[in-house]
């Protein structure tokens, strides 16, 4: 089989599968929340219950233009994840990931409620937190395959990028909470919330956008878990299911994070992340330019 | 079970309640009685919400509110008045300043009579008002009028 038909097949195969598998994981968090907080929880289903709900209820939108915002958002977060399962650039993925992000926030923006203006603004306090070291880590697997193409770094055969880079992913961790909307990050969107921001971004969204809203997170964490896949990836058997493994484990650990930590004010958000991405991110780079 | 019946947000207003329906709402909430196993969720936001929980009596200073809430939520969309004052006033039905039940401003589905209302009590009236939920939502997709639009139409 020619390289472009694989392509096109793990793109198909995202856009199919990832809305599956983000909210099973999705009610995988909330179950196991739930137990760690001594209660019995949801079914691991609930999410697709919540969607399937929001899909039934009656549309009510504030503009014209909202609907259309969060549907951009949703299609690129789409994008976002066919290009990087395609084997695309990463540095490309990185980019329509930040524009499907632009979406999100100016949908919010153009609802004119105090809440969504709010949660806009947190919101983006939280990409310039987090864009640095996104940034690190596609310079990063540069450095270390030599490509910023996703396909060449899955057949580096060399190291899994993580022996080379183990600063760099443990710093992609620490902004992985950010990006998962989990506690101490969840300054812009979050149901625990709810006294102080009323659900911050989504305040003036309801029904069928909202569950456009919520697919469009799903979509958007299989992504990222890929992306902690590819700090373990080097073409062999053996390291995607090393890979596959620490998926897991990384998502239990941000449902642990979430469940011990308060939520932090953005200074901290922003002052930490970028404090990370300059010791973590940036140390490792020099690393691995000068050795 | 249709999705609308598994997964019931619900919003929570306090009109003028003594704090103690609330405080048995919230309680509904924590561990011991663990309502987001029936996939509730308190969400703070009318638009987000399927279920309207209001305890205390309706006055004049919070009749708007409470109708403003309402109007928010998107249909289908049930109320539960929770406690005795909620219901009908209760104690307070012969203030001068207390308009009566919840009823008396927006059209409640279901009835949650204590004072306070017991935690059980709460949790079986929600599922009581699951069912009219389901009812409306039925309506809905028939086409047909929902009793809430059906009743605006009535009062115009």
């Amino acid at each position: 089989m020619s390289t472009t038909v694989i392509m096109i097949i793990s793109a198909v195969l995202y856009v199919v599968i990832a809305p599956f598998l983000g909210g099973f994981l999705g009610g995988l968090d909330r179950k196991i929340s739930a137990r760690m907080q001594g209660r019995v929880g949801p079914s691991v289903l609930q999410p697709f219950y919540d969607v399937g709900k929001l899909l039934e209820k009656e549309s009510i939108t504030v503009n014209r233009f909202q609907d259309f915002y969060v549907v951009c958002f949703l299609i690129f977060i789409i994008i976002t994840g066919a290009l990087f399962f395609a084997g695309l650039d990463l540095l490309l993925v990185i980019f329509t990931l930040t524009l499907a992000s632009m979406f999100l926030v100016v949908a919010s923006y153009s609802s004119n409620s105090p809440y969504a203006q709010v949660g806009a603004e947190r919101e983006l306090l939280q990409m310039m937190a987090y864009e640095p070291m996104v940034l690190f880590t596609a310079i990063g697997f540069y450095l270390v395959c030599g490509s910023f193409s996703v396909m060449d770094i899955i057949r580096y055969d060399g190291l899994p990028a993580v022996a080379v880079m183990p600063l760099i992913f443990v710093g992609f961790l620490y902004i992985l909470t950010i990006k998962f909307r989990k506690s101490p990050f969840d300054l812009s969107m979050s149901h625990h919330a709810h006294q102080e921001l009323v659900k911050g971004m989504s305040v003036e969204f309801s029904g069928r956008t909202l569950a456009a809203m919520e697919v469009a997170h799903w979509y958007e964490n299989v992504f990222l878990l890929g992306m902690v896949f590819l700090f373990f990836i080097n073409g062999t058997l053996l390291s995607v299911i090393i890979g596959v493994v620490v998926c897991l484990l990384t998502y239990f650990l941000e449902v642990l994070i979430d469940n011990c930590a308060a939520r932090m004010k953005w200074q901290f958000a922003l002052r930490s992340s970028w404090l990370v991405a300059l010791v973590l991110g940036f140390v490792n780079l020099m690393v691995l330019y000068y050795l | 079970m249709s999705n609308t019946v598994k997964s019931p947000w619900v919003i929570h207003y306090d009109g003028s309640s003594c704090n103690g329906c609330d405080i048995e709402v919230l309680a509904c909430l924590t561990p011991l009685y663990d309502v987001e196993r029936f996939g509730i969720i308190n969400t703070g936001n009318p638009k987000h919400a399927d279920i309207f929980l209001v305890t205390g009596s309706v006055n004049e200073q919070n009749k708007n509110v409470v109708k403003q809430i309402y109007d928010q939520m998107p249909e289908p969309k049930v109320v539960a008045a929770i406690g005795i004052c909620a219901c009908t006033g209760g104690i307070f039905s012969e203030c001068y300043n207390v308009l009566g039940g919840v009823d008396k401003v927006i059209p409640v589905d279901c009835y949650i009579p204590g004072c306070a209302a017991r935690p059980e009590a709460i949790i079986d009236g929600v599922v009581k008002a699951l069912g009219v939920l389901e009812q409306k939502r039925l309506a809905m997709k028939q086409g047909g009028n929902t009793p809430a639009a059906a009743e605006e139409e009535k009062e115009a």
